[in-house]
């Protein structure tokens, strides 16, 4: 802790007046003579406090209570329009019977994308970010505390956490996850992993969605996996096509060594 | 775009950590990596701060540039305006994040009690 307060000596006597823009005072013009022991009032407090600390601290018991029951979980995250939830349609269709499922559905106002998962044997919990403070473009860690509970975790070996679309907010915030993927479409361009570099450094996967649509586009595959390389070398990516299928079961491969990684579940 | 947020954590910090003491500053520092718009910030401070007991106080953004260190050659440098996380001398890709992922509240000026 220091104090910074404005002690002014001038043994000149100097006349003179101070405008300080930023700090919101401002002194009169003063006159002559020792003033020794004028000080604005203002102090200094170290702080040192990271500002996401309250975030990061539900983050941390979201991942014990996962842990706690042996659930993995995985947040999974993409611009709009990506394919997010076709892709998890997909999955959840070819997990069905084998691995047992939970959805946590970020959605900013409706229901639409947890409506379209309904039915497939996953429990859903839907998280409206709309009440969040400012209408969130993301997801943070109290918004899923909120849904936790609405999940049979116990019964469960995953969460997928269907994050946001967005590029830039969701990858600011630790939710509790145990791995981060996204899904990337082709028809988004060769250049977002430099645009969007926190977002593409985050995550162990990139999907690489609407592979069926390459002979349309003039994406250059090269280009993005060189981009990708660029800001995160240790990504690993699938190509796949949630509209054919293609690539998905690689996918749910990888679900499946996810859940097989999971500590054990703590006894007592 | 999630300027608000941010400042709605920095707002509450400040209160807590005033107790009764009005705030005058609050020193912030920003990494390069953290995707915040500096003017944007301190537009949503002065929303979030608004007819709060933190009204009139003033965010003051440090930002920090990005640097790598890398771990083959040992040299340091920044990323720059097009970001690569590769060492610009030996090419490596083993190279470390020493700086631009702060995101810490740095200090607060307090009003005299």
């Amino acid at each position: 802790m220091s104090a910074v307060g404005r002690f002014h000596r001038h043994a000149d006597g100097t006349a003179h007046d101070h405008a300080h823009a930023r700090d919101g005072h401002e002194h009169v013009p003063h006159d002559l003579g020792d003033h020794s022991g004028y000080r604005t009032g203002s102090e200094r407090v170290e702080v040192l406090e990271r500002i996401f600390g309250e975030n990061d601290r539900t983050a941390a018991l979201n991942r014990a209570d996962f842990a706690a029951v042996g659930v993995r979980s995985v947040n999974l995250m993409s611009s709009p329009g990506a394919g997010k939830t076709t892709v998890l349609r997909e999955t959840l269709l070819r997990l069905a019977g084998s691995m047992r499922v939970g959805i946590v559905e970020g959605d900013i106002e409706t229901s639409l994308d947890a409506d379209r998962l309904a039915g497939l044997g996953a429990a859903i919990a839907l998280v409206n970010t709309g009440d969040g403070f400012g209408g969130e473009c993301h997801l943070d860690a109290p918004m899923v505390r909120s849904a936790l509970p609405r999940l049979p975790l116990s019964d469960l070996d995953l969460v997928l956490i269907e994050n946001v679309g967005n590029l830039v907010c969701p990858a600011e915030f630790d939710v509790g996850e145990h791995a981060r993927a996204m899904v990337y479409a082709v028809t988004e361009g060769e250049d977002k992993p430099l645009k969007y570099p926190v977002m593409f450094r985050s995550v162990e996967l990139v999907l690489i969605n609407k592979i069926d649509l390459l002979p349309h586009l003039d994406f250059d595959l090269a280009a993005f996996r060189a981009n990708l390389r660029a800001v995160n070398p240790a990504a690993a990516t699938l190509e796949i096509s949630a509209r054919t299928g293609e690539g998905v079961d690689a996918w749910c491969d990888w679900l499946r060594a996810q859940v097989a990684g999971a500590p054990a579940p703590v006894i007592g | 775009m999630h300027e608000l947020s941010i400042c709605g954590a920095i707002a509450d910090i400040a209160t807590r950590r005033a107790g009764e003491r009005r705030v005058e500053s609050v020193h912030v520092r920003i990494g390069q990596l953290r995707q915040v718009v500096p003017d944007t910030l301190t537009y949503c401070w002065e929303l979030v701060v608004a007819d709060s007991e933190l009204d009139g106080a003033v965010l003051d953004v440090e930002q920090v540039p990005a640097r790598i260190e890398c771990r083959d050659c040992g040299r340091t440098g920044e990323i720059g305006d097009v970001p690569v996380f590769a060492c610009h001398v030996c090419n490596s890709v083993e190279v470390s994040v020493i700086a631009g992922e702060e995101f810490v509240i740095t200090a607060l000026d307090l009003a005299a009690v």
